[in-house]
């Protein structure tokens, strides 16, 4: 009887021990975020190069699992012609139907990264793209700096707009490249 | 234990992006016509900070002419006009008629913008103050005639509403001033209301309709009410406006009081808008 109520204790007490290990495992680590994300795209066609920017994106980093994700309004694309800027989102990315392009993916090497202390590393990073209502597997290479305690988010990467159902017509087609070239940069900040 | 694993598996499976809250910022809405005249009368649009609007507009002469006019195009009247915006709520613009010599000029000031999010406003009202100025030779060289029985000023206030993608509608009363008319029958101040809608029907094509009432007993009885309707075809920076109207003018003290056609009858101009917008100024980063 004895014995028994020794085990049983010990049974409940591996368990808490268990559970005290997962919830230390499992938990999330620091978050980091910034509001003001930069997402450039340049659109390079034989007759035609396009460029806007977009300064207000969203992003948050989780250091402890790596998960990694962006927010940008599709309206906040700032072009130098305000007609380019209407075509965008009136009859390319329908910004009305599709208000967001998103980006959540997990950095598949966060073990190789110590945020405590100045570095440079590139990162692998596997995800979904969802832009124009469309979602993809996308797996962009990026880069993660940690100076100073800052720590600098970049990505340089190509997007094929036919991917994502976006039409192009025929008499634009020397103006809108096939690929367009993105760069995206964020200086992230603890949050809390 | 699982069910703990869970649990905790879930909430690391959050959406990330929640924890910033929401995006807070206002949506104005856009295009809610393709350029800043529906066909002859000011839409809801204004142009953009920075861009000069460059219009080129037609009207060929009336249908009825049948054959032996070619349907009218034997004739034409044409406007050469330019619009600039100096903000993105102020636009100003400039054009010479053809048709009666006529100068004129227009301020338009977007007072309201549709938006949602943050600022939450259901319609846009933009108020345009035009004058013009028509320089042909007196007609009656007899009497004493004054510079400013040329000129005519028209007071609008532009309401309407972009009710989805397709749809957009708009409502102007207007008061046109005449410092001159023609008989004492007519009245100097002449007030109408205009209505004027667009139905797109794909990314680059959209119909256009407006219609302008001129409460009767302020005109002579032969001007009629004005009524367009056309299409806006959109390709790359220039719109054209292919349409039918019974408005010979193409300015508002024009068409709104001195539409001679009567649909009826055929009395009908087939016309066209070109637009072709410039980035004078490019906007900062």
């Amino acid at each position: 009887m004895a014995i028994q109520t020794i085990e049983a204790r010990m049974k409940r007490l591996s368990g808490i021990v268990f559970l005290f290990f997962a919830l230390t495992t499992w938990c999330p680590g620091q978050q980091y975020y910034s509001k003001t994300g930069k997402v450039t795209f340049i659109s390079d066609a034989p007759l035609e190069k396009i460029e806007a920017h977009n300064n207000s994106g969203y992003v948050v980093f989780d250091s402890g699992t790596g998960k990694i994700e962006w927010s940008v309004l599709i309206k906040g694309f700032q072009f130098v012609k305000a007609l380019m800027q209407d075509h965008f989102n009136e009859n390319y990315m329908e910004s009305q139907k599709f208000p967001k392009g998103i980006f959540k993916g997990f950095v598949q090497n966060i073990k190789d990264i110590n945020l405590q202390k100045d570095g440079d590393y590139t990162v692998n990073v596997k995800g979904e793209l969802t832009l124009h209502g469309v979602t993809k597997p996308f797996s962009p290479v990026g880069h993660i700096s940690i100076k100073g305690g800052v720590i600098t988010a970049t990505s340089n990467f190509d997007i094929v707009v036919e991917d994502y159902d976006i039409e192009v017509p025929k008499v634009v087609r020397d103006n809108i490249a096939k690929t367009v070239k993105v760069m995206v940069v964020a200086d992230l900040q603890k949050l809390n | 234990m699982a069910a703990v694993c869970g649990a905790l598996r879930a909430q690391q499976e959050q959406d990330l992006l929640s924890l910033l809250g929401r995006e807070e910022t206002t949506e104005y809405a856009a295009a809610s016509f393709k350029t800043n005249r529906v066909i002859n009368l000011h839409s809801l649009e204004s142009t953009a900070h920075g861009v000069l609007d460059v219009k080129i507009s037609h009207r060929f002469g009336f249908i009825s002419g049948g054959a032996y006019e070619l349907w009218g195009l034997d004739q034409s009247m044409i406007r050469i006009g330019a619009d600039y915006g100096i903000t993105d709520l102020l636009t100003i613009g400039l054009g010479r008629s053809s048709f009666q010599k006529t100068y004129d000029g227009f301020i338009k000031y977007k007072l309201l913008r549709q938006s949602t999010g943050l600022k939450k406003m259901p319609i846009t009202v933009a108020a345009l103050f035009t004058t013009a100025c028509q320089t042909e030779h007196w007609k009656d060289t007899s009497r004493e005639n004054f510079f400013s029985s040329r000129l005519y000023y028209t007071y609008q206030l532009i309401l309407g509403r972009k009710f989805s993608n397709a749809l957009s509608f708009e409502v102007a009363p207007t008061l046109v001033h005449r410092n001159l008319v023609e008989t004492t029958a007519e009245e100097n101040d002449v007030f109408a209301i205009g209505f004027a809608g667009r139905i797109k029907l794909n990314k680059r094509f959209a119909l256009n309709g407006e219609w302008i009432y001129v409460p009767p007993g302020q005109l002579d009885p032969k001007y009629h009410n004005s009524l367009s309707i056309g299409v806006d075809i959109e390709t790359g920076g220039h719109v054209f406006q292919l349409h039918f109207t019974n408005s010979t003018s193409m300015i508002e003290k024009g068409f709104i009081c001195e539409t001679e056609g009567k649909w009826s009858d055929a009395d009908v101009h087939f016309g066209f808008n070109i637009s072709r917008v410039f980035t004078v100024v490019k906007p900062k980063e």
